[in-house]
């Protein structure tokens, strides 16, 4: 941990004065969350989720899929931002690291499938029947 | 020591002699329903993404894994995975609306108010019951849409 400077001393130990910036950003992604997934709740609401045609074609609108891309950001950054407080208060030693490490890869990991995802179905051919993707 | 007559005198506050409150209640399901979403939630929602991408087969695979499974003869995996999945959906839609409203009583408490003890225990109420409501109000639409 560091060569023994007062910097090596703390780093890695605490916020070292990140402690505002993750806090205003779990603010602002918890917002973009109440919009994002607020319209997510009430599209699940309203499709007919047994009808992979239709929910298909709702996902593959621009603008649908323009906003599902935008949620999947705020809610991936928000769930990093709050499962890493998680950490940080129940792991500690050198398990926490491994934690933090195993929460990065999760979050970036789980954001890349969902916004591959719905450029897939965002950019499929329009109408294609039995074999033909 | 004397014989056994009631202390009344006051404690000093300690960590095993406290009476639960809804404040803190409030605080252990902001984090639980956060946590829930974040695994639970997030990693359905992203089997539900694939399943859309994959095409029509691999959606009917999922629906028929986590709601309802058409065929005439149910596999034991699907008879539990059914169940389970309407209670996961049941304790998702409880977990987004208390971490939502939960989340609005944070934002006002971020602005400063609301820290006096008889609104804070007020609201922290009303959170825990509008979560609760909201989640019942959700699926007894549904179940009404279904039937």
């Amino acid at each position: 941990m560091g060569d023994g400077s007062h910097l090596g001393k703390v780093r890695g130990l605490g916020s070292s004065g990140h402690g505002s910036h993750h806090w205003l950003q779990q603010r602002l992604t918890a917002l973009g969350n109440i919009l994002l997934v607020g319209f997510l709740f009430v599209s699940l609401i309203r499709l007919p989720l047994g009808d992979h045609g239709a929910v298909l074609r709702w996902a593959s609108n621009p603008m649908v899929a323009l906003a599902l891309i935008l949620m999947v950001v705020s809610v991936f950054w928000h769930l990093r931002l709050g499962l890493q407080v998680l950490i940080e208060d129940y792991v500690h030693g050198p398990m926490r690291l491994l934690a933090l490490v195993l929460l990065n890869f999760y979050a970036i990991g789980g954001a890349a499938y969902g916004i591959f995802a719905i450029v897939r179905i965002a950019l499929a051919p329009a109408v294609a029947g039995p074999g033909g993707m | 020591m004397a014989g056994n007559e009631p202390n009344t005198r006051p404690r000093a506050p300690h960590l095993q002699v406290y009476k639960w409150g809804p404040a803190m209640a409030v605080s252990i399901l902001h984090r639980a329903s956060g946590d829930g979403l974040a695994i639970v939630g997030a990693g359905l929602f992203l089997w539900w993404l694939g399943a859309i991408a994959a095409g029509p087969d691999a959606y009917a695979a999922f629906v028929a894994c986590i709601w309802h499974d058409p065929s005439p003869e149910i596999s034991l995996f699907h008879q539990i995975t059914n169940i389970l999945g309407k209670v996961v959906l049941v304790g998702l839609t409880w977990a987004f609306f208390q971490h939502l409203f939960s989340g609005l009583r944070h934002l006002v408490l971020d602005a400063g108010a609301g820290y006096e003890l008889k609104s804070n225990k007020l609201w922290s109420t009303v959170v825990i019951a509008a979560g609760v409501f909201a989640t019942a109000a959700t699926w007894l639409y549904i179940l009404a849409e279904a039937l």
